[in-house]
Formats: C-alpha cells, structure tokens, sequence
C-alpha cells in the first residue's frame, strides 16, 4: 500500500475524539481498585477494632492524608507518562512534598520518643505484614490501570508503570489505613511507604514488558 | 520557523480532533514529509524499511491521537512519536545506538519527499484480517465508497462500518509491529 493510500485511508476513520479520555479512565479505574481493596479487605482482615472511634484521631487523618497525597501524585505523573512527550513537573513536586513531611514528622516524633521506645515505635506489632498487605490490596488496581495504559501511549514504559503503582499502591494504601491501628509517625514513614515502593517495583517491571504499542 | 511549523500543525490537528477528515489528511501528508527525513537522517537514506516506518509512525499518530493534550506543543508530541517507534526499529534490528539527546527540531528540520517503496506491504498485511472486515476496508479504501455506500453493500448500519474499520486498523497497527 502507497502511504498516499493510507493517508486516504486514515482520514477516512477520523471521526471526532473525545477528549479528557485518560485523566477520566486513570480516575475511575483508581477509585475502582479502591473499591475492590475495600471489598477485598473486609472479610479477609477487617476494619481496625477501633473504628469508628479512630475518625476522631488526628493520627488516622495524617495517615490518609499521606497515602492519598502519594496517590494523588501517582494520578499526576501517570496522566502525564501516558502520553509522548508530555512534560509536568506537579506529580514529581507533590511526590516530594508528601516524603519530606512524613519524612519531618517521623524525625520529629521519634526525636521526642524515649530510647527504650523508638523500637515500637519504627517496628510497631505488624511491620512484617502491612507491606505485604498494601501489595496485594494494590495488585487489581495495578492491573486494571496498566490494562489502560496500553491503550494509552507511553513512550517510557518501565516509568508510567511506575507511576501506575504509584497510583494503585497510594489508593491500596488508603484503604490499608482503615484496617491498620498502628499511629507512629515513624511507621507509617517506613511499612506503608515499603508497601507503596513493592507496588512502584511491580508497576515497573509488568510496564517494562507490557506497555508496548 | 519552528513556531511556524508548531502554529500550522497545531491547528490542522485541532480541526481533525473535531472531525475535519481534510484537515486530519493534510496534517498527516505534512508529517510524512518531516517524517520521511528524519528516518533517512538516522537509518541511513537507503533503508529498506524506511518507507514502512514512515507508515508505521503515520498509523501511530492517527490511531494515538487522543492521547494529545492540547496545552503542549504538537510537534513535541509528534516527535515523541517517531523517536518511539525509531528507536524500537534498532532495537528490533539490534542496533547499539546511543541515541543523542534530539528535541522535536530534529524531526521538523528538513522536508524530504522521495518515497521509497515500502518493504513490508500493508496491503498484504490486509489479508490477515477476518474476510468480512477486510471487504470492508477494500471497499473504502480501493473502491472509494463512501461510509453509507459500505454499509449498504455490507448490509451493516454506517456506525458499525466506521467502528470495523477502526478496529481493523488497531489490528493493523499490531500486525505491522509484530511483522516487523
């Protein structure tokens, strides 16, 4: 075929595009594997003993406001990563804010906690579960949103994958936070931001080999 | 001008995006001249597969358009593109290439119009697809009739002739990759 005849042919198949297409379908599959983390996370491992009284703690409030910042920087970047040659700088910026101030509030913490008791407070009674748990809660958000991406256009596969578990691993995070009674600072700052990095790792390397169009 | 060249495109691929089909071919035989060049500059002039990483790009703007957000520059997403598509040639060729840091500059530097053959042939490709939807893209394509006239011969409405053809394009474009 004569590259003439596939200009004809192309322009014969454009009809009008809707626009605004990624940042919805980036939206709606975040909040769907969110809801599904949820449905997942109730029967398997529940809410905290102490929800609902737990909304009235300032720590379960700094908690969700850590993890839906680094989903919402997930949104930004993927957003961006999904198209060729699209520069942004807001998911980087918002990525960093959110790491220097867990960053500033577990130093501050831990610096007003007694020696005997930063182990508790780094450690807590769950570190060897909850990053394992913020994984698996993110791993039907992660696939549905790579699933996306492929329809997408992402020039850099290994980072929009990334950014992909990004946005899943903060939502899953979210969600982990209901269940999770643990309050330190110093915690938060180390399981949940491992869980939420096992979630980029995974994004990355599913995106290295499947974002490609 | 490079802000000449940002300005026209810009708008031909805002007028396609809102259904303007002449706009949409203008903007593509613009791009394949551009694109034409910058292959020949970095896989050698007399490269077999030229002509069909030239169409292979061309089917990756068309089919990825909305992917364009309009508050950046076209020809940045344009260039992406084709670095994209470049770059996987030499890795499917397994060419150890460095590429330098370009900018869309490179890709809109020179307009080159000889038109090699292509190599791989979309036509054949065409012969992959189910009967019914290559009939259907024969019809338009080689025949000429218009979208109403398919779906009468086909006894389809002219939405499903739209969406087929379409969809037999995205196969197209996953065919073309594989093949090559």
């Amino acid at each position: 075929m004569k590259t003439d005849e596939l200009i004809a042919l192309l322009a014969r198949d454009a009809g009008p595009v809707k626009r605004g297409a990624i940042p919805r379908s980036l939206a709606a599959l975040a909040f769907g594997g969110a809801l599904v983390a949820l449905v997942i996370m109730v029967p398997w491992i529940g809410f905290r003993p102490d929800f609902p009284a737990a909304l009235a703690d300032p720590t379960f409030w700094m908690k969700m406001a850590y993890t839906f910042g680094i989903c919402a920087a997930g949104f930004l970047l993927a957003e961006r990563l999904a198209r060729p040659g699209a520069t942004g700088r807001a998911g980087w910026l918002l990525l960093a804010a959110c790491a220097l101030a867990i960053g500033a509030l577990a130093a501050g913490q831990l610096a007003m906690t007694p020696a005997a008791e930063i182990d508790v407070a780094v450690m807590g009674g769950s570190w060897d579960a909850c990053p394992w748990y913020i994984l698996a809660l993110a791993l039907p958000g992660l696939a549905a949103i790579l699933w996306a991406m492929r329809r997408f256009a992402p020039t850099r596969a290994t980072l929009a994958g990334a950014a992909a578990g990004l946005l899943a691993g903060g939502g899953a995070a979210t969600v982990y936070g209901l269940h999770c009674d643990e309050n330190a600072a110093p915690f938060v700052a180390v399981w949940y931001s491992l869980g939420i990095a096992l979630t980029v790792a995974t994004g990355a390397i599913a995106g290295s080999r499947l974002l490609r169009w | 001008m490079a802000s000449d060249i940002e300005t026209r495109l810009k708008t031909l691929m805002l007028r396609g995006l809102g259904g303007d089909a002449a706009a949409h071919a203008e903007l593509l035989g613009a791009l394949t001249v551009y694109l034409r060049s910058f292959f020949a500059r970095k896989m050698g002039r007399s490269a077999a597969d030229l002509e069909d990483l030239v169409q292979e790009s061309l089917l990756a703007v068309h089919l990825k358009r909305d992917t364009w957000d309009a508050s950046q520059p076209f020809t940045a997403w344009a260039f992406a593109i084709a670095r994209y598509k470049l770059i996987d040639w030499f890795r499917r060729n397994r060419i150890r290439r460095t590429e330098p840091i370009d900018d869309a500059s490179d890709l809109f530097a020179s307009e080159d119009s000889t038109e090699l053959s292509a190599r791989q042939d979309l036509g054949k490709l065409m012969g992959h697809l189910p009967p019914k939807q290559r009939a259907l893209l024969e019809d338009v394509k080689l025949a000429g009739l218009s979208h109403a006239e398919a779906a009468r011969k086909a006894g389809m409405t002219e939405g499903a002739v739209k969406v087929s053809i379409h969809r037999s394009l995205q196969v197209l474009m996953k065919r073309v990759r594989d093949e090559n």
